[in-house]
């Protein structure tokens, strides 16, 4: 009888503990916003909200804190890696999903797989030593290779897993009855894909990408390695406007990483503030992606 | 040949054009890393810690010990609240008719769709404003394994309730039919049963750990001395191919680093394979 | 049976799974504009024997055979796949309309197929959905999904979406399994319309159903190395009246199967 009330008395307990573990992570969520957000008041006060995000000056030295330089960095690295990974790892998951034997499949896949596994370090590292002089030969008054189009194509790659695995996996959800309905009409293969499982398997694809645009908001090492980090309003270097993405720049995350150790007072301040800019951007992003994904579910 | 078919040709000439490419991407970082890092790799390489300063000499003995505190510190932290969250997930949160405990569970759902999003500069600069500063742990091991603890939770949350939804109902409902209570059954037969796709999720974990450099450049401190207690601070594997490359800009050093984190991390993921592989075999 | 155009044809047919032998030397005539019926306990290899005609098999790459069948007298081995499925359609087991809307689910093989002009796709439409005898139903929500439509309605989509590109030959795999008793009516009704301009084959385990609808019968079994042998092809009357193979009696009769 008296083992009964303690096998009842562990029961509860672990459920309690338990419970209390599930909630762990709600705590950390909650305990980042409000330590991110203190640390930020001082600079959203002193500095005002809108100067913050609108100033195209960081110069702690002299008190002016803008971060507009950043918010355009990480929107254009963004944008590039967008640009060059988006084709490759979709065209990659359509391989994957509809087109290659499964030998292939089986070399294809690890491949992605360790693609992912490798540190972004390594990735940083990579670009200096053989993507940075690449770019270093294009012709341009000023280009250094570090810059935005170095950031883009090692982002690129960094995002490609994710893109390619989450779109791979929504193409192989669309039911098989829609293939062969459409192979039985005397569609070939091709139209089967392009009119039947892309189009079904959309929502998942577009939310692959969101999913990929906010992992590649929130790289920090790789980008510091190979951005450059001036804080300067990116702009074309030549008449070309493309030659924007020779420009040199700085991320949010990489404004945070560089600077944080040896901030103090208002400076610090900024940098928590560009924390939660970066925060609320990645958590757009990421409730987009999950509002897409939930509907294509229905 | 008409054009419906030319067509497809085109297309299809497209897509393997890029599953070949995306090989190609990682056979090149790879193999380069590989290439310009294994010459420098020796027994000394191992065995010497880096001499600091802007020499970049030495070797990676100090920072392999870092590395390895690190994953131990940070999976005690991670592992216990991790697979505690997952069990209740998975097998308490069922069988409830209380309002209050569904809406606890959609809650605990939500923090931990929400953290696996957030980036890991967020984490470090959470951990260096609480645990380095507020809490006075300074620029320390424990510091940095806190805020990376935060980084694998929700990974070692996911792995592990995919693992307890692979084990077949009918264990539970033998083992609840005996008599045993829930946590009974969760203890003594399906986390046993569990047991390998918890082992993948950790070790998956132990590799981002391995990777993590964003959240240790601002909570770990940087030195390249060899650790004596939590309180220390360190610079992990990773850490040091970026403090190579970006402050003494030896590269050679950083490539042969580089490559031993490559190598791994290759051994890592084969190891989940294999786990993954024999777990398919056995339930196949 | 004589006087009967021959529509399809398949001759000394086999089909192996890999190393497994599914269909072994299958000989039959389909008759043109007649509803033949495919009989069999599961497992015969009926379902996989009607696959042959429009070569869904090939999707499978473990599938080899020996054998021919013929459309028109020619090998469908030798046809361009793509021009033998506009001649053969299929309406499967589950309906399975597209994810798009009722218009473009019917629209989707004419304009594979060549067919671009909207008003001509209008006029195409319409009249698929007419002889799909699902028009009444659907005609004011064109640009609705064809997922909304109810599972009866879905397969006469289904139906008409495969009418749409004029096929010879329609091959129906269970078109009414899925369906409730209503429903499976209609699209026994609307098969009975639709012989006269098509021919149709179809595979069903229901044995009533096939002495409602069809006027031929084959009977499948499966021998004892488990390969589909086609037992006995007659007329239904007769098949169902006076079989000539003791196995046909004892199938019809709901002895084994």
């Amino acid at each position: 009888m008296t083992s009964g009330i303690r096998r009842t008395g562990i029961e509860k307990t672990m459920k309690v503990v338990l419970l209390i573990s599930a909630l762990a992570s709600v705590l950390i969520v909650v305990l980042i916003f409000l330590f991110t957000m203190k640390e930020a008041m001082p600079a959203f006060r002193e500095i005002g909200v809108w100067k913050l995000l609108s100033g195209t000056t960081w110069r702690p030295g002299n008190g002016e804190f803008g971060i507009l330089a950043m918010i355009a960095g990480s929107g254009l690295v963004t944008l590039g890696a967008v640009v060059i990974g988006v084709p490759l790892a979709l065209c990659t998951a359509v391989f994957l999903s509809e087109i290659a034997p499964e030998w292939i499949v089986r070399i294809v896949r690890p491949s992605i797989e360790l693609l992912a596994g490798i540190p972004s370090v390594v990735y940083g590292l990579f670009g200096m030593v053989v993507i940075v002089p690449l770019i270093r030969t294009i012709p341009a008054p000023g280009n250094a290779g570090y810059g935005l189009l170095s950031a883009s194509i090692v982002l690129a790659v960094m995002v490609l897993p994710t893109i390619a695995n989450i779109s791979e996996f929504a193409i192989r959800s669309v039911p098989r009855g829609y293939r062969e309905g459409s192979l039985a009409l005397g569609a070939t293969k091709w139209e089967t894909i392009s009119r039947v499982m892309i189009p079904a398997a959309r929502p998942g694809i577009i939310s692959a990408v969101v999913l990929g645009l906010g992992r590649a908001l929130g790289e920090t090492i790789a980008m510091i390695m190979v951005i450059g980090n001036s804080v300067v309003l990116p702009t074309a270097i030549t008449g070309n406007p493309l030659s924007i993405f020779l420009s040199r720049a700085r991320t949010l995350t990489g404004n945070i990483a560089v600077e944080i150790s040896y901030a103090t007072g208002v400076h610090e301040s900024a940098l928590f503030a560009t924390g939660v800019v970066l925060f609320v951007l990645i958590m757009l992003v990421n409730s987009s992606a999950r509002f897409l994904l939930n509907k294509g579910a229905h | 040949m008409n054009k419906r078919s030319r067509t497809q040709i085109a297309a299809f000439g497209m897509f393997w054009l890029a599953g070949i490419v995306a090989v190609l991407i990682m056979a090149f970082v790879v193999g380069y890393i590989m290439v310009k890092g294994l010459p420098g790799i020796t027994p000394e390489f191992f065995t010497t810690s880096p001499r600091g300063g802007l020499s970049g000499d030495g070797g990676i003995y100090s920072t392999i010990v870092t590395t390895f505190y690190m994953i131990v510190v940070t999976l005690a932290f991670a592992a216990p609240l991790g697979v505690g969250a997952a069990i209740y997930l998975s097998e308490y949160s069922g069988n409830t008719d209380k309002r209050i405990i569904r809406k606890l569970v959609s809650i605990a759902r939500f923090g931990v769709e929400t953290l696996s999003g957030v980036p890991s500069i967020i984490f470090g600069l959470f951990g260096y404003a609480l645990f380095v500063t507020a809490m006075h742990f300074g620029f320390s091991i424990l510091s940095a394994s806190l805020a990376g603890a935060c980084l694998i939770i929700p990974v070692i949350i996911r792995t592990t309730e995919e693992a307890l939804k692979s084990v077949p109902a009918g264990y539970r409902e033998g083992s609840l039919a005996l008599g045993a209570n829930r946590w009974e059954t969760t203890w003594k037969v399906v986390l046993p049963a569990a047991f390998r796709g918890i082992s993948t999720g950790i070790l998956l974990s132990a590799g981002r750990i391995v990777s993590e450099t964003a959240i240790f450049f601002v909570t770990l401190g940087g030195s390249y001395r060899v650790p004596h207690s939590l309180m220390s601070g360190g610079r992990s594997m990773a850490l040091h191919v970026y403090y190579l490359a970006m402050e003494t800009r030896a590269f050679d050093k950083a490539m042969s680093t580089a490559a031993v984190l490559v190598a791994l991390i290759v051994v890592m993921n084969l190891t989940i394979n294999v786990i993954t592989s024999k777990i398919a075999t056995k339930q196949g | 049976m004589e006087t009967e155009v021959t529509r399809m044809q398949a001759e000394d047919y086999s089909l192996f799974y890999g190393k497994f032998k599914a269909l072994n030397k299958i000989n039959i005539k389909i008759p043109s504009n007649r509803i033949t019926a495919f009989i069999g306990p599961s497992g015969c290899g009926k379902s996989t024997f009607l696959r042959s005609f429009n070569r869904m098999n090939d999707l499978i790459p473990s599938v080899t055979t020996s054998g021919t069948v013929f459309l028109d007298n020619r090998d469908v081995a030798k046809e361009d796949v793509v021009e033998l499925r506009k001649k053969v359609g299929m309406v499967f087991q589950r309906p399975n309309p597209f994810p798009k809307s009722i218009f473009d689910n019917v629209a989707y093989g004419p304009r594979l197929h060549g067919t671009k002009n909207r008003s001509d796709l209008a006029v195409l439409v319409e009249r698929s959905l007419r002889q799909a005898a699902v028009w009444d139903e659907v005609k004011d929500d064109l640009h609705k999904s064809g997922m909304s439509l109810s599972g009866g309605q879905q397969q006469r989509l289904c139906i008409a979406r495969a009418i749409a590109v004029e096929p010879e030959v329609i091959l129906m795999d269970e078109p009414a399994s899925a369906l409730d008793p209503v429903a499976t009516l209609k699209i026994e009704e609307l098969m009975n319309e639709l012989k006269k301009n098509y021919t149709i084959a179809i595979v069903t385990h229901n044995m009533q159903q096939a002495g409602r609808v069809s006027d031929y019968t084959a009977f499948l079994l499966t021998d004892e190395n488990r390969a589909g042998n086609l037992i006995e092809f007659g007329s239904t009357k007769q098949i169902f009246t006076t079989p000539s193979d003791s196995r046909t009696e004892d199938y019809i009769s709901g002895r084994f199967g």
